[in-house]
């Protein structure tokens, strides 16, 4: 996702550039230097298609369960395992761009990112509790679409769209049969983190 | 060789953008006299379109995002600032100095007018 692009012109300055092209190329130099400057470049997309695939997996298995607590089981676990995988690649990509995630953007995407996954974690302690695990493929999606919403908004524009994606799936799971978890989980922890990781990965790189 | 030719005019990579906009600008000379020189040099549009759409930028972050040496930034950086429109402050953070930069209001109104050059010129040529 980041792009490498030296402060300096890339051409030396010539007498036959037509004087628009140059006001062209200073505007979207100034653009493109206010883009990398605000926004949080080190969103994964390799790392997101690899996410998708585990979440995929998870969903097949965790459908064949025959209790709620394994079921539960085997989506804590690949939510521990997309962590791993989608926080190491952020990691990497992150400190071989622009913005490692100590700087100023990866410091605003990670506090923006953060609290709404964390409600997302208590939740589940709390809905759980309260016999209520119907509720988690909905609480899920759409706690970890506000927190791709929120952080997304410091970063490039198709992460906060992967997040309203998210988000919409989640209204859906309110609102659908129970037994539809995981096909929504699927769908969205699966099929978007796949689609969304892919173009990342082609549009911006890694 | 665009390099050499600049030097032996003796007016450098600036000089040569500045006369490209006079003379494409033709017989709309009054644009390229508003051009704002301090502004106009890459790196430092660069600086100032970098510290307008954030509150403050050390010299490491701005080094780093901009893919420059020290010795480049700093002197590019200076110049911004004896022309008012970007802050300075230094200071240590444990024993390391720590420099850092903020967008004067100067600064910012002279982005703005940068930003409406552009866009006149292009309705200009275009119109």
């Amino acid at each position: 996702m980041a792009r490498t692009r030296p402060a300096r012109a890339p051409r030396p300055p010539t007498e036959d550039v037509p004087l628009h092209d140059r006001a062209f190329e200073n505007l979207a130099f100034i653009r493109d230097t206010m883009e990398r400057a605000g926004a949080f470049t080190g969103v994964p997309g390799w790392g997101g298609v690899g996410m998708g695939l585990t979440a995929l997996l998870a969903a097949w298995i965790a459908h064949r369960q025959p209790t709620v607590d394994r079921w539960l089981l085997v989506w804590l676990g690949e939510g521990w395992l997309a962590f791993a995988i989608g926080g190491l690649a952020m990691v990497r990509k992150a400190a071989a761009g622009d913005t490692p995630l100590t700087s100023r953007p990866g410091r605003r995407f990670v506090l923006a990112y953060t609290p709404p996954v964390l409600v997302g974690g208590l939740l589940t302690l709390a809905l759980y509790r309260a016999g209520l695990v119907t509720l988690l493929p909905a609480t899920w999606l759409l706690c970890y679409g506000a927190g791709v919403v929120t952080g997304g908004a410091l970063s490039v524009p198709v992460v906060p769209v992967m997040g309203a994606c998210f988000m919409v799936l989640g209204a859906a799971a309110v609102f659908l049969p129970a037994a539809l978890g995981d096909l929504l989980l699927a769908l969205g922890f699966g099929g978007l983190h796949l689609g969304f990781g892919w173009w990342i990965a082609r549009r911006y790189g890694g | 060789m665009a390099k050499s030719n600049a030097a032996r005019r003796g007016d450098g990579a600036e000089g040569g953008r500045r006369r490209t906009l006079a003379g494409v600008a033709g017989g709309r000379a009054t644009l390229a006299p508003d051009l704002d020189k301090v502004i106009h040099e890459r790196l430092r549009l660069a600086i100032v379109s970098a510290l307008a759409v954030n509150p403050s930028l050390t010299f490491n972050e701005l080094k780093a995002l901009l893919k420059t040496s020290d010795g480049n930034l700093s002197v590019h950086a200076r110049k911004l600032e004896d022309a008012g429109y970007i802050l300075c402050a230094k200071s240590f953070e444990g024993r390391m100095p720590r420099t850092e930069y903020r967008l004067a209001a100067a600064g910012r109104r002279a982005l703005e007018r940068y930003l409406e050059h552009m866009e006149s010129l292009i309705r200009m040529t275009r119109g």
